[in-house]
């Protein structure tokens, strides 16, 4: 050994220290110029004004209400579909069974699978099998469901951000003490009457966190939604399932990569990227603080 | 009464049941959709999918003046006189005739129909442009040509070597579907995404999960689940407009959008992945491991560094591939970072089209049922099987490091 071990200790902290440091100096670096390039241009018109003379001036309204509804109609659908799920893993099947370690599998699946291939199923399935059937059996085969539309994205996003309620919830029910279980059971209650009263209010915290992460996944997913409902450029609101809609990160896309003048639009693309980013971060903090709160009552 | 309150319950229980089976379900439908819309692929003839050329070689004029009305009714509407007049100024009788002009149609691709995404690039637009200026070849930026594109067209070329060719050009009279040039875009992006990321995150958790203090590792948790919380689209607009000038002043590049750029961005989605499951890797390895080490004597950067990684090696692989399943199909940040063209290069610092940006970016365009359509499926197809065993080998790895605990633990 020619470099003496002390050194070499030392190296080895430095650089996995390094590490970390970069990673977060990483992160502070992006959001500050994020900030800096946007926050001159946030105001309440550019909050509440719709965009104008093609997309150079003018504000984000509609993208921002196009967003909540997207995230609103895909909580409806995904969220008790994964509390769900995340129910029957915990208390209807064993951690060793086989078709619970199957769905177990199945999420996991889910959550690997890259967010564009979930737009392509919104495509083929929602748009041309249950949107053209419906069309061929109502509407006589006249246009109608099998175009792209907020109720096929939504549909899309619920499915992609399934694994993410279903994990939240479990770690919440995990923590229900097994005791209020068998205290429930023993006083004569069935299996579906405990999960309801007792399970259910106490993992009610998990929901919400589930629910919170979803919503902050999928207002800032943009692959799934690019074909099966979004929109360059909408002036009014959708008012219906079967109308198109604005989006957030979308409209980050469109404006960065295919507006008419991309370096005059930038203040209006920064200001955009920093509402989102404080939309995801926003949602994304109030999911850990409700997490810390679960495990806090975890450890109690 | 009780006994109608059972059977009520009974048919709840059923219903969670069912809706719980909806994730099995989904995957299975996910899988069946994707390849529904790209089995006309293997059903479709390689004349439909090389939009003529293939049964001009072959066959008579007439047979490839229906082969060209085909092509026309999904390509761009350039008229037949005009699209077959362009590279050089010979008749169309004789260009049908002749076996050369299949290299021809490369001028055909002009850089305006290749798809609205591509007009942002500079670097984009100059590199199309690049193919339309040189005598229209496959070998037009100086590139072997691949072996299946000279083998193709003599021996009516089947699908396989359609898809395996060096070309992709979706758009205009002679859509070429030539899927190398996407995979090797995604490989680069993914391979520069790794290297960067595979070392930080792993590092970055050996460090708060061992040498750190516990209010550094507690601080760490929360920036870790902000970078993982930074929407793609994000990740993608900071390199457009940050870091793919900042590279290209750094490294002195022609292109200012390129894989390189694309591989640096990626590394941002991918570090949190990698580092969350290779922390939880490394706090799963058991205490009386560090303390053994520590009490023979070995200084604590050899216990972290020979004891416990070790231990934790196969989570962190776990990590990895998870990670490179991520790269390889992440739409947002490549179809904004890398230039989108379809080269087929081994260069790092020229742009790139990636498989999942091909399909973001040309969907969106495509007629129903067209060809192109079936092939964005068919490479939608490939991501889902690309993904699905990356799952599949990691969820191995964690499944037998977590029996090797327990097998250790008893």
């Amino acid at each position: 050994m020619n470099i003496p071990k002390k050194w070499v200790g030392r190296g080895v902290a430095l650089v996995t220290g390094g590490s970390a440091i970069a990673t977060v100096a990483l992160v502070l670096v992006v959001i500050g110029i994020i900030v800096h390039g946007g926050a001159g241009h946030l105001s309440k018109d550019f909050i509440l004004g719709s965009p104008e003379k093609g997309m150079t001036e003018g504000g984000i309204y509609p993208a921002i209400m196009g967003t909540f509804f997207l995230v609103l109609l895909m909580s409806l659908a995904g969220v008790p579909i994964g509390t769900i799920t995340a129910i029957f893993l915990n208390e209807y099947v064993g951690q060793q069974s086989k078709i619970g370690r199957a769905i177990r599998f199945a999420v996991n699946t889910l959550a690997g699978i890259p967010a564009i291939v979930f737009g392509l199923f919104g495509l083929g399935f929602f748009i041309n099998f249950v949107g053209g059937g419906a069309d061929k059996m109502f509407y006589g085969g006249s246009l109608h469901w099998a175009q792209p539309n907020i109720l096929w994205a939504s549909l899309t996003m619920s499915l992609l951000t399934l694994p993410v309620v279903i994990v939240s919830v479990e770690e919440a029910i995990k923590t229900v003490p097994r005791e209020l279980r068998e205290g429930s059971l023993a006083l004569g209650a069935t299996r579906l009457e405990t999960i309801w009263k007792v399970v259910l209010p106490q993992s009610m915290t998990g929901i919400l966190t589930g629910a919170i992460l979803a919503i902050s996944r999928g207002a800032g997913e943009v692959a799934p939604i690019l074909f099966t409902g979004a929109a360059y450029f909408l002036p009014n609101l959708p008012d219906g399932l079967t109308d198109q809609f604005m989006e957030l990160g979308y409209h980050i896309y469109i404006m960065s990569t295919q507006s008419v003048d991309v370096e005059a639009t930038k203040p209006i693309q920064f200001a955009t990227t920093l509402v989102l980013l404080i939309l995801t971060f926003t949602l994304n903090f109030a999911a850990i603080f409700l997490r810390w709160h679960l495990r806090r009552r975890a450890f109690r | 009464m009780k006994r109608r309150i059972r059977i009520g319950e009974f048919l709840i229980e059923k219903a969670i049941a069912t809706i719980a089976f909806g994730s099995l379900g989904a995957i299975v439908l996910i899988f069946l959709f994707v390849f529904r819309e790209a089995v006309p692929i293997f059903t479709m003839d390689a004349r439909a999918l090389s939009g003529g050329h293939e049964s001009i070689s072959s066959s008579g004029s007439t047979d490839s003046a229906k082969a060209t009305g085909e092509s026309e009714s999904y390509g761009d509407p350039v008229g037949e006189s005009e699209s077959y007049g362009d590279p050089e100024p010979v008749g169309a009788a004789e260009s049908y005739g002749e076996p050369e002009t299949i290299g021809a149609p490369e001028a055909y691709g002009e850089p305006e129909t290749v798809g609205a995404a591509e007009s942002y690039g500079d670097s984009t637009t100059e590199a199309p442009a690049k193919d339309t200026s040189l005598p229209a070849s496959a070998s037009m930026l100086g590139k072997p040509p691949p072996p299946s594109e000279s083998a193709a067209p003599d021996e009516g070329a089947s699908i396989l070597s359609q898809i395996l060719s060096g070309n992709w050009q979706p758009v205009g009279d002679h859509p070429k579907f030539g899927i190398l040039p996407l995979l090797a875009g995604s490989l680069k992006v993914a391979l520069i995404a790794i290297l960067i990321a595979a070392p930080v995150g792993i590092f970055a958790a050996l460090f708060t999960s061992t040498f750190a203090p516990r209010w550094a590792k507690e601080a760490m948790k929360p920036i870790i689940e902000i970078m993982a919380g930074f929407p793609s689209v994000v990740i993608g607009f900071f390199a457009l407009t940050i870091l793919a000038s900042l590279v290209q002043t750094v490294f002195g590049l022609d292109y200012r959008l390129n894989a390189l750029v694309g591989g640096i961005a990626m590394s941002m989605a991918v570090i949190p992945l990698i580092y969350t499951i290779s922390e939880d890797a490394l706090s799963a390895v058991p205490k009386h491991f560090t303390e053994g080490s520590l009490a023979l004597g070995a200084p604590l950067w050899e216990t972290n560094l020979r004891v416990v990684l070790p231990a934790a090696i196969p989570g962190i692989f776990a990590g990895v591939l998870l990670g490179l399943g991520r790269a390889i199909g992440e739409t947002m940040i490549v179809l904004m970072a890398t230039g989108n063209a379809a080269l087929l290069t081994p260069s790092f610092v020229e742009p790139v089209r990636t498989v999942s940006a091909s399909i973001g970016a040309e969907m969106a365009e495509v007629v129903f049922g067209d060809p192109h359509y079936v092939m964005l499926f068919v490479l939608g197809s490939l991501l889902f099987c690309i993904s699905f065993a990356l799952n599949a080998v990691a969820e191995i790895f964690i499944r037998q490091r977590l029996m090797a605990k327990f097998g250790g633990a008893s």
